[in-house]
C-alpha cells in the first residue's frame, strides 16, 4: 500500500506550516514609517527614547498606527505619507541633531509575526526604488600617501643618527635616498632597516653616488590597502547618517571597491556630493588673548576678532580660534581611545608622523598652558570636535588628547579624527538609479508574470492529468510558498531577476511532475495495477529527477560564484528554488496521492488521464 | 486525454545524419552572424549610460536629443521604448568624464529642457567594470560546461558527458547567433538564462540518458540503435510537455515582464525550443558514434545482476538507493 509513516506525514504538514507563517507577512503590505537612530554612539538608545517620541506624537496630535524599539532604533507607523512627512520634520525638530530621523517603510504584518521572525522579502533596489553605487578606491593613492610620509620620517632618523645624504626623493611608490659615501649607505640600511622592517631595501649606483631605494613589501602594501579601505568604508558610513537613509547598505566589494546602496534616495546629486565629499581635520591654537565676555558675546553672532575665525564646539559654545593653521590633518597616522595611566581618565591617542612631530612639538613648546582646537572641516561647515588644554611640551608624535568624558566619547572621536577624511580618492564607477514608481513597476511586473504563467499551467496540468494533476498545481504551490518563506527568513534581497528566477524556478520545477506522472501512467500501460504503478512511477521518476537537478544546481552554483549584482539576485533564487522543488515535487506531491490512493484496499483506476493501452 | 499514441518506436537514429546536418548548417549560421554582425554589448558589458525618461506627453525626441547634445554628447542615442512617453538614451563612456558626473549633466539638461521629465532608471557601468564582467561571464560558461561534464561523466559515462556538452554548447551558440541577427542588446540578464538554458536543457539529456541506460538493463536483445530510438519515444510525451510548461512562463514573462525582462524572455525561449532538439536529436547521435554500448555503460552492474538473477528474479523493480520517495 501506499501510505507514509506517520513521522512523514508530520514533517511534510510541520514544513508546510512554517512555510505560511514566513510567507504571510509578505501580504500586509508596507506602511510608510519613520526610523529614529541615535546619530553618535555616545547617544543611548532606551525605551527613554521610545517615551520621548510617543509625547511628542501625543503633544502635536500625529496619529500613529504603531510605534516600537528594536535594536537599531525607535520606529513608528503611520497611516498615509503626509503623516509621515509630518512626523519626520517634528520629531528632527524636537530631537535635534542628536538623533537621526529617516523616512522608511514597515511592514503592517501583526507583532507575533513580528516576534517570531517573520518578516516580508527584502526588496533590491529595483523594486523599491532607490541609488546603488560601487565605488573604486583608488589604491595608488593610497600607497603613495604612505611612501610619501616615509621621506619625512627617513629625512629625520637620518638626522638624528647624524648620517649625512645627498637628499630623500619619492619616485611612485618607493623611497629613494641618495648618499655621497658607501660607509653613510651600510649605516642608513641598518638603521632604516631596524626602524622599518616592512620595506624592501635595495642599493644600487647613479654616477658616484649610491642609492639605498626603499619600497613597501607586500605584506605591508596589503596593510596599508586594508587600512585605507577600512577607513574609507568608516568615512562613508559616518556621511551616510546624516543623509537620513532608512536601510543604507556598505560593504567591501573584492580587495578595492566598496558598494553603496541607498535605499528610496531620489536625490542622486545629493547622494553623489556627500560621498565625494572630502572632509580635513586642521589643528588650530585657540585665541586666549580674547576671551572676555564682550568679545565672546560678539562672537556668538558671527564677529569674529581680527585674525581669529569663531567656530562653535560640540555643545554649540563658540570658541575664537587662530586663523593661522598650526597642522592638518594629513599628519595624523593613527587615532584610538585610550586610558590615562595617571589619572585614569579617558583620552584619545593621535599618532603624527615624523614631520607632523616636529611641528607638533615646535607648537607645544611655545604655548604651554594654552588651548589647542581640533577643528574638523566639512561640506564648508567647522566644528570644534574638542580644544584641549597643552599641559607640556609634546615630542615624539605621540599626543594625548584627555577631557573625554567617558569611552565611548574617547572612541567617537578617535573615529572621527581617523574617519573625518578618506584615507584614499575614491571614484564611481558603477550607478544605478531607480526611481520609486518604476520599482513598482517592476514588482507589478514580476508579480503579473508569475501568476499568470502559473495560472496557465495549472490549467493545462489539470486538463492533461486530471486529480495527478491538480495534485501536481497543488506540489507547485507549496513550492512557490516554500520559496517565498525561504526567501523572507534568509532576508536574500530580492531584485527583479529574483522574480524572473521564481517564475522560472516554477516552470522548470514541473518538470518533476511531469516526469512522475508520465512514468505513472506507463507502468499502468504495462498493466501494473494502480497502487503498484504508483509505488514504481515515484520510485524510478527519483533517480531521473535528482540528476537532472544536479545539472541545473550546478549552473546555479556557477552563476552565484561568478555574478555580480543582479546575476546573484537570481542565481540564489534559482538554486533555492530547484532545493524546494525537490521537496514538494517528491515528497508533497506523493503524500498527497497517498491520501487520495494509498488507502484504498480495492483500488480499480488512478484519475490520471486516459491511457491508451498498447 | 493523451497527446501521444506511439505504438511502435520511432527510428530517431536512423535520421541522425540529417539532424546533424540541420544542426551544422544551424551552428555555422549561428557562427557567421556572429563574427560578421557580432553581438550588441548593453552597457553592463560595454560600459556607458543607459537612461530611461518618462515624459506626461508624448515625449518629443527631437528636444530630447538637442538637450543631449548641448552638453556636447553627439555619440548618444534617443529612442523611443514601450509606449510614446518612454525614452530610452545610451551614452558611450567619455573620456575624462566619470560615469557619475556625465548622469548628472544629462540629467539636469534634460530637466532644463523641459520640467516635467522624470528619470525613472540610470544605469552607469565605467569601461573597466564591464571588462570584469565580460571575464566573469566567461569564467561562468567555463565552469558551468566543466561541472556538467564532471558530473554525467561520474554519473554516466564521457561519451554521454561529451554528447550532452556538445549538443548544448551548440544551443548556446544558437542563441548568440540569434542575437547577433537580430542586434537584440545582450546584458548581464541573457547571460544568466543562458547559463540557465544550459542548466536546464542538459536535463534533457539526462532524461533520456537515464532511459538509454535502464534500457540496456532491461532490453538484453536489442541493438544500441533500438535501445536509443526507444528511450527517446518512451520519453517524448514528458520532453514535449515539460518543456510546454516551461515556455509557458517563460512566455508569460516575455508578455507581462517590461523592457527590463524581455530579452532575458526571449534567450530563454530560443534556448528551450532548440533545447528540445538538441539535446535529443544532436546528443543521442553523438553518443551513438562516439560508441556508447552496454558493456561501456553497465559493464559491471550487468555482472551484479547476473548473479542476482541467478537468486531471484530481477525484474520486478531495481533497488533504489533513495528512500526519499
Amino acid at each position: 500500500m501506499n501510505r507514509y509513516p506517520l513521522w512523514k506525514n508530520v514533517f511534510v504538514a510541520i514544513v508546510i506550516l512554517i512555510g505560511l507563517i514566513y510567507t504571510i507577512p509578505n501580504f500586509f503590505g508596507e506602511s510608510p514609517a519613520v526610523q529614529i537612530t541615535p546619530a553618535k554612539s555616545t547617544t543611548k538608545l532606551d525605551s527613554a527614547l521610545l517615551g520621548q517620541v510617543e509625547s511628542v506624537f501625543q503633544q502635536e496630535n500625529i496619529a500613529y498606527d504603531g510605534v516600537y524599539l528594536d535594536a537599531r532604533g525607535v520606529k513608528a507607523r503611520f497611516a498615509n505619507t503626509d503623516t509621515q512627512i509630518r512626523a519626520k520634520d517634528v520629531l528632527q525638530a524636537r530631537l535635534g541633531s542628536d538623533y537621526t530621523v529617516a523616512l522608511n517603510l514597515l511592514s503592517r504584518s501583526p507583532d507575533w509575526l513580528r516576534s517570531v521572525g517573520a518578516k516580508p522579502m527584502y526588496l533590491g533596489l529595483d523594486l523599491r526604488g532607490g541609488v546603488h553605487f560601487l565605488l573604486q578606491v583608488d589604491m595608488k593613492a593610497a600607497l603613495s600617501k604612505a611612501a610619501e610620509r616615509f621621506v619625512g620620517d627617513f629625512r629625520l632618523a637620518l638626522r638624528k643618527e647624524r648620517i649625512s645624504y645627498v637628499g630623500v626623493s619619492r619616485e611612485g611608490e618607493t623611497v629613494q635616498i641618495n648618499f655621497n659615501d658607501e660607509a653613510e649607505l651600510i649605516k642608513a640600511k641598518a638603521i632604516i632597516g631596524k626602524e622599518y622592517p616592512n620595506l624592501t631595501l635595495t642599493e644600487s649606483s647613479n654616477g658616484s653616488e649610491r642609492v639605498l631605494k626603499a619600497s613597501l613589501n607586500l605584506v605591508e602594501q596589503k596593510r596599508i590597502q586594508d587600512f585605507a579601505i577600512k577607513q574609507n568604508i568608516q568615512t562613508l558610513h559616518n556621511r551616510i547618517n546624516e543623509l537620513g537613509v532608512a536601510e543604507p547598505i556598505i560593504q567591501q566589494q573584492g580587495a578595492d571597491r566598496v558598494v553603496v546602496q541607498l535605499p528610496g534616495v531620489q536625490d542622486t546629486a545629493k547622494a553623489k556630493d556627500i560621498l565625494g565629499r572630502t572632509a580635513t581635520l586642521e589643528i588650530r591654537l585657540v585665541d586666549e588673548d580674547k576671551t572676555d565676555a564682550a568679545t565672546l558675546e560678539k562672537a556668538a553672532n558671527g564677529q569674529a576678532p581680527l585674525g581669529d575665525d569663531v567656530f562653535k564646539d560640540r555643545d554649540g559654545q563658540p570658541v575664537l580660534v587662530k586663523k593661522s593653521v598650526a597642522l592638518t590633518g594629513d599628519y595624523i597616522t593613527d587615532a584610538g581611545p585610550g586610558v590615562d595611566s595617571q589619572s585614569g581618565r579617558n583620552t584619545v591617542n593621535v599618532t603624527l608622523d615624523a614631520r607632523g612631530a616636529r611641528i607638533f612639538q615646535q607648537v607645544t613648546r611655545e604655548n604651554v598652558g594654552k588651548r589647542l582646537a581640533i577643528l574638523l572641516i566639512e561640506k564648508g561647515s567647522t566644528e570644534v570636535i574638542t580644544a584641549p588644554t597643552i599641559n607640556e611640551e609634546i615630542g615624539g608624535g605621540r599626543v594625548q588628547i584627555s577631557g573625554m568624558a567617558n569611552t565611548q566619547e574617547a572612541t567617537d572621536i578617535s573615529l572621527l579624527l581617523r574617519a573625518g577624511a578618506l584615507a584614499a580618492p575614491m571614484d564611481i564607477i558603477e550607478e544605478r538609479t531607480v526611481g520609486p514608481s518604476m520599482g513598482q513597476d517592476n514588482i507589478n511586473r514580476g508579480i503579473h508574470s508569475t501568476l499568470w504563467g502559473f495560472a496557465a499551467i495549472a490549467v493545462m496540468m489539470m486538463v492533461y492529468y486530471m486529480a495527478f494533476g491538480a495534485v501536481s498545481v497543488a506540489a507547485l504551490a507549496i513550492n512557490l510558498l516554500l520559496l517565498v518563506a525561504i526567501l523572507s527568513m534568509l532576508q536574500a534581497t530580492l531584485t527583479l531577476p529574483g522574480l524572473a528566477a521564481i517564475a522560472l524556478a516554477l516552470g522548470m520545477a514541473i518538470d518533476a511532475n511531469v516526469l512522475i506522472n508520465e512514468r505513472v501512467r506507463e507502468e499502468l500501460r504495462n498493466g501494473n495495477t494502480p497502487q503498484a504503478s504508483i509505488h514504481a512511477g515515484y520510485d524510478r521518476a527519483w533517480d531521473t529527477i535528482l540528476d537532472s537537478n544536479v545539472t541545473t544546481l550546478i549552473a546555479g552554483l556557477a552563476l552565484f560564484m561568478f555574478g555580480t549584482g543582479p546575476i546573484k539576485g537570481f542565481a540564489v533564487v534559482h538554486v533555492l528554488g530547484i532545493l524546494t522543488s525537490m521537496f514538494s515535487a517528491v515528497l508533497v506531491s506523493r503524500a498527497m496521492v497517498n491520501f487520495m490512493y494509498g488507502y484504498r484496499r480495492k483500488l480499480s483506476q488512478l484519475s490520471i488521464g486516459q491511457i491508451f493501452r498498447a | 486525454m493523451e497527446l501521444f499514441r506511439i505504438k511502435n518506436d520511432i527510428p530517431f537514429m536512423s535520421y541522425g545524419r540529417l539532424t546533424t546536418a540541420i544542426s551544422l548548417i544551424t551552428f555555422v549560421l549561428a557562427v557567421v552572424f556572429l563574427v560578421t554582425r557580432g553581438l550588441n554589448f548593453g552597457v553592463d558589458f560595454t560600459g556607458g549610460t543607459i537612461m530611461e525618461v518618462n515624459y506626461p506627453q508624448a515625449a518629443n525626441l527631437e528636444n530630447v536629443r538637442k538637450a543631449v547634445d548641448s552638453i556636447g554628447l553627439k555619440e548618444a542615442t534617443v529612442q523611443n521604448f514601450g509606449s510614446s512617453h518612454d525614452v530610452l538614451i545610451r551614452l558611450p563612456v567619455k573620456a575624462g568624464v566619470s560615469v557619475s558626473q556625465l548622469s548628472e549633466q544629462v540629467k539636469s539638461a534634460l530637466v532644463t529642457a523641459d520640467p516635467k521629465a522624470e528619470v525613472r532608471r540610470v544605469e552607469s557601468v565605467g569601461a573597466q567594470v564591464g571588462d570584469e564582467l565580460y571575464e566573469n561571464g566567461g569564467l561562468a560558461l567555463f565552469f558551468v560546461s566543466l561541472g556538467i561534464v564532471l558530473y554525467l561523466w561520474l554519473r554516466f559515462e564521457w561519451r554521454f558527458a561529451v554528447a550532452a556538452i556538445i549538443a548544448n554548447m551548440h544551443d548556446v551558440v544558437i542563441i548568440l547567433g540569434f542575437f547577433a541577427f537580430f542586434q537584440w542588446e545582450f546584458n548581464l540578464t541573457v547571460l544568466a538564462a543562458i547559463l540557465a538554458v544550459l542548466g536546464y536543457s542538459v536535463n534533457e539529456s539526462v532524461v533520456v540518458f537515464d532511459r538509454v541506460r535502464e534500457n540496456f538493463r532491461k532490453m538484453r536483445k536489442a541493438s544500441v540503435v533500438q535501445v536509443i530510438d526507444n528511450a527517446i519515444t518512451r520519453t517524448m510525451s514528458r520532453t514535449i510537455i515539460t518543456h510546454t510548461m516551461t515556455q509557458t512562463m517563460v512566455g508569460s514573462m516575455l508578455l507581462f515582464g517590461g523592457e527590463v525582462l524581455h530579452n532575458f524572455a526571449l534567450a530563454l525561449t530560443i534556448g528551450i525550443l532548440f533545447g528540445i532538439y538538441s539535446s535529443v536529436l544532436v546528443a543521442c547521435p553523438i553518443a551513438m558514434w562516439l560508441g556508447v554500448s552496454r558493456a561501456n555503460l553497465i559493464g559491471d552492474v550487468e555482472k551484479k545482476d547476473d548473479a542476482a538473477k541467478s537468486g531471484k528474479k530481477a525484474d520486478v523493480a531495481e533497488p533504489h538507493p533513495s528512500d526519499f520517495a
